[in-house]
Parts: structure tokens; C-alpha cells; sequence
């Protein structure tokens, strides 16, 4: 292998390492997408030709070097092309949330004043048509969904396919230049540039340079003997860093080939059929599959019921420890191979974890419960620590090293330092050049000898050597006794209950906590049918007695286990609301990676937020919603403030002691 | 007024051809009642026309001359140039047109591919002793029908409920696999008996923007009923109006909207 000094071969850009794939894996399937219900291959070979003639026709549209053109579409195979594509060129490809309202796509559009658009469907170029005027530097666009689009004027506007056709056409008097731009690109020429979703004010462009990106997905591959034989399933979004990494990043590197669901909503019928070996997903995934198992347990026969609880209970007990290879008696793993054969391999399959090799979670802290159900079955799911600024990877959980409560140990080429607030810096060859246009942030947030702040608070395991993160360095907070205030802890508590969709935690310099929390439509409705309970829309259900009293239920059991931890047994929650709306990425309260906005949330809920501490029993509100497609309007509800019991403890008079 | 023997072009841009059916004349009577009485207008190659009016104004009777379900006492239809005999029902099916139900018509325990594919079902020639033991030309007609009707699935974007049972689904996306199945028919007229019906504002939102789609994509000619003022205005080229069986009214949807006669029989009329 090559040292991670200086890539050997010339393999210093995603375009050298498509050619060396070309050659190498010619005849391997890069890209699959399953479309008219077959899934459709693309090898290696022809994946070099299509976006050798995608490079060729954006020439031929007058793409200069340092351009930005922005991708906006779903996972299919032509816009990973476009980003390559884009790269041959010597242009920078900008992947936009295909979800984003006009608005933020403005400011993403505007801010990195890109020329050239490469998008889905008639949905983002209405889209951007609706934007363009603002956007000074925007020129072309170039759409691969031709569906209700023919009558549009198509002066600035181009259909992939004929893009590719003209591309090809001119490849005579466009194959020098592209040869030369495509030979000009090096380690620190740059890759692609991802706008960080920003749980506080405006998105940041992080700049990516090729030896970012290559060398973390090197050095991740090796940690995790990744080769050119895995299957990934590409169903997260294509501007977020993590797919950046897996789909394009180590998939060039190793040669692998990434899978393409049909669309949204088959995601999980595609994740069956291509059983991926290496798979990532953020914790919400893992939490929404779970709920489905329980939701259809529920449903299941007296028997099923019965037999699924004894085995999951053994399988709990010793199949994280069959996973790691720990000694396990011999009763014991035979039993487990009865459930095996019985319940998880089936569950496995249903799942689509069967063949699953590396399993990832991250982005959010994972319930452990959760966690532990999932290894359990046998799924060697481990967890990772990263961000966009670090090209993914800060620290990675080795395989028989696996904890709940800690993220891992140093990926491969990471430093890692805690300052004296706790709060988690690294350096790697990872490691960001610069936020576009932005000097004071980049500043601040990576020093002159390469550490860049995390903005998490953590320590170092001593038992284990694995890193522990406690909460975002900001989030976490004083009450007003001075005991810490670690909202995210409490939260994630929460959100293990299946009927619990999100919670968001009060307390900072406050004598008691209290939570917002919103129910989970698919859980409390399936309940809801079950128990004869009618209601017509979500906020009826979130405002019923009995869901009220069960919500009631889980904060007591929460409540209970904070008083156990003597660190966070101030931290119960004394009273909550069941919010009227979802709390939704449209309006703003959370981030399109679905983290919470504590700012955003406890400013426009202020009068609910007032009513948890002055005592109020209930509260009228009404709330301004956003809608899929820009328009507004507002809802409003009366919803009940209620009291959760505590468990009195004596932490506090320790803490006050000290 | 329209010109009626050479195409037009529509306000968007569309070029519509010349016609492929005139009603002309026609009178239908159930016993004594009259249902439809002395009609005549035509459809054009490639354009939405819609049928309106009032609930019980014969609307659907004339929907279902036009599939030629209907036998009209008087009156002639001329279909591609020719007059139209008098038909069997399996005459009916070969000719061409297509259309959806008012109350959705589905096979509820099938799944929505088997549903569409029945609509294929003019184009499978293969013989029952081919079909059974799926060789040679039966099992060719069939790849080339699923091509088709996953192309007709991937339009209308419900890949997702491929596999499920039509009786499982709600009702918006039932009127969405009838049209799949009208669609896989490859017909040369689409009739659509009130495609809207009892659907929420999303729902219509995206019906409209189907059969719009359907009309870009596949230069459909579209005959739809539909009761939602505006949806017809909307999406329609022209409006055929109707009121106790006449012809009140037919023009764009500007001039019908004007006149005078389409206003009182909607918004009714003062006798004094």
C-alpha cells in the first residue's frame, strides 16, 4: 500500500483513481440503480466513459477551471458522475440538500457563485428558476428527469443525455484541454466543497482539498479492511459529508460498488435486495427500523409474541459477546444458534442486514438500548465520531472494542487533544483547508498548527482508551445549584421510547429541568388503532389524555434512571408539553440532518417554554408552520403542561458540599 | 371561435391536430327520459377536453357513448375518420380507448403490477396453451408488456407499492393505479370520469399534474368529467358544458367562463 505521505502512482485526485478503476476493476459494477424495476450495472469501464463524455459536453457548455457548479438531486448514479465530472474539469461540484426550500438554496447558490447547475427534476429547476434572478453569477442549467420540462424554454437549460451526446461529439476538439485540466489536478487542488447544515446560523462552505478526502478514505479503508468486493446502498443525502466519503471517497479507493434505490420511498425494499456488506446510517434510521419491529411484534400472534421476547432476551444477554469473540459457554451458543436459525437470521434478512460486514452509526448519540438490540442480532454495528471539517473521520470503534457510551479510539493519522474546558480538538490529513469566504471562521475554528475545535465536550475513557462525548460544548450548561446541565444525555433517554420521536430538554440556569417532546405519528397511531382511539390529525393524537398519561409514563421511567447517575440526577424532568406540530427542518428547528436547534426552538416557542417554570396548567399557542413548498400558514392548539414525578435524591447536597 | 378543421395551438405552446372524434348530433334515451339530447362537438388529436356541468346533466351517459358503451338512439359518431357501427363489448376494448371509473373499478386482491398489467392485456396474443406453459412467444410477450407498464409505474412514481395489494392502498393512489392501467393500454383516447373525485388538495395537485404530464409525455388525447371548477379550468384546451342534457356551452375555458348560459346554469338564474 502506499505511505500516506504522498500518494504513489500519481493517484492524487478522484479522477486518477477513475482512471486507475477503468483500467483495473474495467469489467467490476461501479453503480447500480434499480429503475423499471430491474437494477440496471454500470462497470467501471463504462462509468469512466459516461463521465469522460459528461466532462467532455461541459466543456462544450464553457465550464471553466474553479468554476462551482451545484449538484441538487437524489442519490443516482448521474450526479456522482457530475461530481467527478465536474472535478475533470477542474471544476469544484457543490452537492445542495435536493430537499432544501428556495430560500436556502439561494443563499448556498449566491454564496459560492456557482456558474452551472447539474439537477433532478422540473421540482429543482422550478426551483432554481424561481431563485435565478438573485443569483448574479448563474448561468446554465443541465437536468436529468426531461419529465414535464419540454415545454420549458431551453436556452439555459440542458437534458443530461444531449449534454453527454454533444460531449461526445466534440471529443476531438475538446479531449486535449480536458486531458490538460484533468493532468493539473493534485493533492491539494480541490474536491468538492460541502455546506455544513449549521445548528446555528448561516451554512458554512467547507473546502475540501483531494488529499482530504483520499487520505481519510485510505486510512478508514484499511481500519476496517475495506476491498474492492463491498456493497454500500447510497440512500443519504449527497451533500452531506458521510456520503461524500463512503459513496465517492472510498469507493474510487477501493474500487467498490454503490447501489442506487430505486427512490425515497423503496429504500428499505432495495436495502433487502442488494444486502449491503458495508452500511451506514444516523441513529434516526436504526430507531425507526426498531420501531417497526415492535410495532409488528405487537401485531404478531400470542406465540410469535412469546418466542421472539425469550430469544431476543438471550441473544441481549450474549450476543454482543458471541460478536466480539469473547468466550461464551457452549450452551449457551448453541442456544443462540437456535435463535439464530429461528429469529435473528430471519430479522436480519427482513432487515436487510444479512450480509452486513462494518456496520456505522453516527451524527447523533445512539440510544444505547437501541445500540445493543442491533448487535445483538449479530450485526457488527460499531459507531464513529466525526464531521464535515474532518472529512468524516476523528474516531472509529475497532471491531472487538465495541461500548456503547464511547465512539472509539483515533481513526488512522488522527491526533487527538483535549483542552482544559473539555472541549475535543483534532488534527489529521483530513483536516479542512478553509470555510469559503469566511477567514474569521476558518480562523476560529483551526489553528495555525492544523487543531480544529469540535465544539463537543469530552473526555478520554480511562478503563478504555476509547474517546467518551458528552454534549456539544455549548449545550452543556450550569443549572442554577451549578450541577452540569447535559441536555443531550437526558434526550437521547427519551428517544429510546418508540413513541417518543424528539425531545428537547430545558435547564440551563434553571433549578429544574422540563422537556418539549413530540410523539412518534407511526407509533402512538398504530396504538391508537389498536385501543379504538380515533383522531383526526397529528395534533389531536399529541394532545389526547391517554397519550399524555403513557409520554408521562416513559419521563417517570427516565426520571428513575437519572437518579441512579449521580453525575445527572438533577437533571430529571419535572414537567413536559407534548408539542401540537413535528418539529420540522422546514421551519427551521432543526437542521436538514435532523439535530435539533435549541436557539430556533426556545425562541419561537417562547410562550410554551414560559409556561413549563411559571406554573401555568395549560396554555394556548398558535405556531407559524412551513409548508413542502414554501407557502405558510399557522396552527394553533391548547396544550396541557404536565407534571412529571422525580426521584428525590441526595446529589445535590453533595455538589453543594464541595 | 375555435377553427375547426385544421389544428390549433394552445396557449402554451402545444400543437393540437385534427380530429379524431365528432359526436354529431346525438340523442340518448333511457325509456322515456332523455339523457342526452341532439349533441355534437368533436375531440382533437392530442388535446384535454373536459366535459362539465351540473350534477345529473348526462355527463357520464356521454362519457360512456364515447367509449361506445352507449348506444345513442340518433345521432352518428365518427371515430378516426370513420362512422362508428353499433358494437360489441370486446369491440369496445380493441378500439382504443381507455378510462378510469367514477367509483374505482380495481381487482382488490391483486397487486397494483398485475393491475396494470391487465391493461396490456389487447396486446398478449399468445395462445392459452403458450400462456400456461410460459415458453417461446408467451414469455417474450410478457418481458416486453412489463417493460411497458414499469415505464407507465416509474411515471406515475408508485414504485413503491409495486408489490402491494390494491385493497391495502389509500384512495388517492387507487385512482393513480386505474390510471396506470388506462395508461398501459397505450390508448389512443383516455377517458377520465372524474379523476378527482373525494381527493385532498395535495392529492388533485398531483392528479393534475399527471394528467398534464401524461398529455406532455405521450400526446394523449385526454376527455376528462370533472366536477372541480377549477381543476377543469386549469387543465382543460376546451370545455364542452352541459346542462339536462344539452349543450350549453363548449369553447376555451375563457369563453365558457363568459358565458352567459354556463353562469345561470351553474350559479342558477332568477325567473321574475
Amino acid at each position: 500500500m502506499a505511505t500516506s505521505s504522498k500518494a504513489a502512482d500519481g493517484l492524487q485526485s478522484i479522477p486518477a483513481l477513475l482512471h486507475r478503476n477503468g483500467r483495473q476493476f474495467a469489467n467490476k459494477p461501479a453503480y447500480r440503480e434499480k429503475e423499471y424495476g430491474i437494477w440496471q450495472t454500470w462497470t467501471w469501464a463504462d462509468t469512466e466513459k459516461e463521465i469522460e463524455a459528461l466532462a467532455l459536453g461541459l466543456l462544450n457548455l464553457g465550464v471553466n477551471e474553479g468554476d462551482f457548479i451545484a449538484i441538487v438531486g437524489r442519490n443516482r448514479p448521474y450526479f456522482y458522475w457530475s461530481m467527478v465530472a465536474a472535478q475533470c474539469v477542474g471544476a469544484v461540484p457543490v452537492p445542495v440538500y435536493q430537499d432544501s426550500a428556495a430560500e436556502e438554496m439561494a443563499y448556498v447558490l449566491d454564496h459560492c457563485g456557482a456558474r452551472f447547475a447539474i439537477v433532478e427534476d422540473q421540482e429543482q429547476v422550478d426551483k432554481i428558476i424561481e431563485i435565478q434572478e438573485r443569483l448574479n453569477q448563474f448561468e446554465q442549467m443541465i437536468y436529468v428527469d426531461p419529465r414535464g420540462l419540454r415545454k420549458y424554454d431551453h436556452h439555459k437549460l440542458h437534458e443530461f443525455s444531449r449534454v453527454q451526446d454533444q460531449g461526445r461529439a466534440a471529443r476531438d476538439e475538446f479531449s486535449k484541454d480536458l486531458a490538460s485540466r484533468r493532468e493539473k489536478l493534485d493533492y491539494d487542488s480541490t474536491c468538492v466543497m460541502l455546506y455544513t447544515s449549521g445548528t446555528t446560523g448561516k451554512p458554512k462552505g467547507v473546502v475540501l482539498s483531494n488529499r482530504n478526502i483520499i487520505e481519510a478514505s485510505k486510512s478508514s479503508s484499511e481500519f476496517d479492511n475495506l476491498t474492492g468486493d463491498e456493497e454500500v446502498l447510497a440512500y443519504l443525502p449527497m451533500a452531506w459529508v458521510g456520503d461524500f466519503i463512503f459513496s465517492i471517497g472510498q469507493a474510487y479507493w477501493c474500487g467498490f460498488c454503490v447501489n442506487c434505490p430505486e427512490g425515497a420511498e423503496t429504500m428499505h425494499m432495495n436495502l433487502r435486495e442488494i444486502g449491503p456488506t458495508y452500511y451506514f446510517a444516523p441513529p434516526r434510521v436504526f430507531e425507526t427500523q426498531l420501531t417497526n419491529v415492535m410495532i409488528r411484534m405487537e401485531d404478531a400472534s400470542r406465540f410469535k409474541q412469546w418466542l421472539f421476547e425469550k430469544f431476543m432476551a438471550h441473544a441481549r444477554k450474549v450476543g454482543p459477546a458471541i460478536l466480539d469473540g469473547q468466550s461464551v459457554g457452549a450452551w449457551d451458543r448453541l442456544k443462540y444458534k437456535l435463535g439464530d436459525l429461528l429469529i435473528y437470521g430471519p430479522l436480519k434478512d427482513t432487515l436487510g442486514f444479512g450480509r452486513v460486514r462494518v456496520g456505522y452509526t453516527a451524527g447523533e448519540a445512539i440510544g444505547p438500548e437501541i445500540f445493543e438490540f442491533y448487535r445483538a442480532l449479530g450485526i457488527n454495528l460499531k459507531q464513529l465520531y466525526g464531521q464535515t471539517e474532518a472529512s468524516v473521520f476523528i474516531t472509529l470503534q475497532p471491531d472487538g472494542e465495541v461500548y456503547n457510551d464511547t465512539v472509539g479510539v483515533n481513526a488512522p493519522g488522527v491526533e487527538l487533544r483535549i483542552a482544559e474546558n473539555g472541549e475535543v480538538f483534532y488534527r489529521s490529513a483530513g483536516v479542512f483547508e478553509e470555510y469559503y469566504k469566511n477567514p474569521e471562521s476558518t480562523a476560529s475554528t483551526k489553528d495555525p498548527e492544523g487543531w480544529v475545535a469540535t465544539g463537543d465536550a469530552g473526555f478520554i475513557d480511562e478503563a478504555t482508551g476509547h474517546l467518551r462525548i458528552i454534549d456539544r460544548a455549548k449545550d452543556v450548561g450550569q443549572m442554577a445549584g451549578g450541577q452540569m446541565f447535559a441536555p443531550k444525555y437526558v434526550e437521547n433517554k427519551l428517544k429510546f421510547y418508540p413513541n417518543i420521536l424528539e425531545a428537547v430538554v430545558f435547564g440551563n440556569q434553571r433549578d429544574e429541568c422540563a422537556a418539549f417532546i413530540n410523539i412518534d405519528l407511526n407509533a402512538v397511531g398504530n396504538w391508537a388503532e389498536r385501543n379504538n382511539i380515533g383522531y383526526a390529525s397529528y395534533q389531536e393524537l399529541a394532545g389526547h389524555d391517554r397519550v399524555l398519561e403513557t409520554i408521562k409514563g416513559h419521563v417517570e421511567e427516565v426520571n428513575r434512571s437519572l437518579a441512579d447517575d449521580p453525575m445527572l440526577a438533577h437533571c430529571q424532568v419535572h414537567r413536559f408539553i407534548v408539542l401540537h406540530k413535528e418539529l420540522d427542518a422546514d421551519d427551521g428547528e432543526m437542521t436538514r440532518t435532523r439535530k435539533v436547534r435549541r436557539g430556533v426552538i426556545s425562541e419561537k416557542f417562547e410562550d410554551l417554554l414560559g409556561a413549563l417554570y411559571d406554573g401555568s396548567e395549560e396554555i394556548f399557542t398558535t405556531t407559524e408552520v412551513t409548508y413542502e413548498d414554501g407557502r405558510k400558514g399557522s396552527i394553533s392548539a391548547t396544550l396541557k403542561v404536565v407534571p412529571a414525578q422525580v426521584v428525590k435524591t441526595s446529589a445535590p447536597e453533595k455538589v453543594a458540599a464541595e | 371561435m375555435l377553427d375547426t378543421t385544421e389544428g390549433y395551438t394552445t396557449e402554451d405552446g402545444r400543437k393540437i391536430g385534427g380530429v379524431v372524434m365528432e359526436m354529431k348530433n346525438i340523442t340518448l334515451r333511457f325509456g322515456g327520459v332523455v339523457a342526452i339530447k341532439d349533441i355534437s362537438f368533436d375531440i382533437r388529436e392530442g388535446e384535454i377536453r373536459a366535459i362539465i356541468g351540473p350534477n345529473g346533466a348526462g355527463k357520464s351517459s356521454m362519457l360512456n357513448v364515447i367509449s361506445g358503451f352507449y348506444h345513442p338512439q340518433e345521432g352518428e359518431v365518427w371515430y378516426k375518420g370513420e362512422k362508428r357501427p353499433v358494437m360489441k363489448p370486446y369491440q369496445v376494448a380493441r378500439q382504443g380507448i381507455a378510462r378510469t371509473f367514477q367509483n374505482i373499478a380495481l381487482f382488490e386482491g391483486m397487486t397494483v403490477l398485475d393491475n396494470v398489467m391487465t391493461g396490456r392485456i389487447r396486446q398478449m396474443k399468445a395462445g392459452l396453451f403458450a400462456q400456461s406453459i410460459w415458453k417461446g412467444k408467451a414469455e417474450q410477450e410478457e418481458t416486453e408488456n412489463r417493460e411497458f407498464v414499469e415505464k407507465i409505474i416509474d411515471f406515475l412514481e408508485i414504485q413503491h407499492i409495486r408489490k402491494t395489494p390494491v385493497g391495502r392502498l389509500p384512495y388517492g393512489l387507487k385512482k393513480r393505479v386505474e390510471l396506470a392501467r388506462a395508461l398501459a393500454a397505450e390508448p389512443s383516447i383516455l377517458l377520465l370520469d372524474e379523476p378527482m373525485a373525494g381527493m385532498n388538495v395535495e392529492e388533485k395537485e398531483d392528479m393534475s399534474r399527471f394528467v398534464l404530464d401524461v398529455n406532455d409525455e405521450f400526446g394523449t388525447t385526454t376527455v376528462l368529467i370533472e366536477h372541480d371548477m377549477g381543476v377543469v379550468m386549469d387543465l382543460s384546451d376546451r370545455v364542452v358544458v352541459m346542462d339536462y342534457g344539452q349543450k350549453i356551452g363548449d369553447g376555451t375555458p375563457d369563453e365558457v367562463r363568459n358565458n352567459q348560459a354556463v353562469i345561470d346554469a351553474y350559479l342558477g338564474v332568477s325567473h321574475d
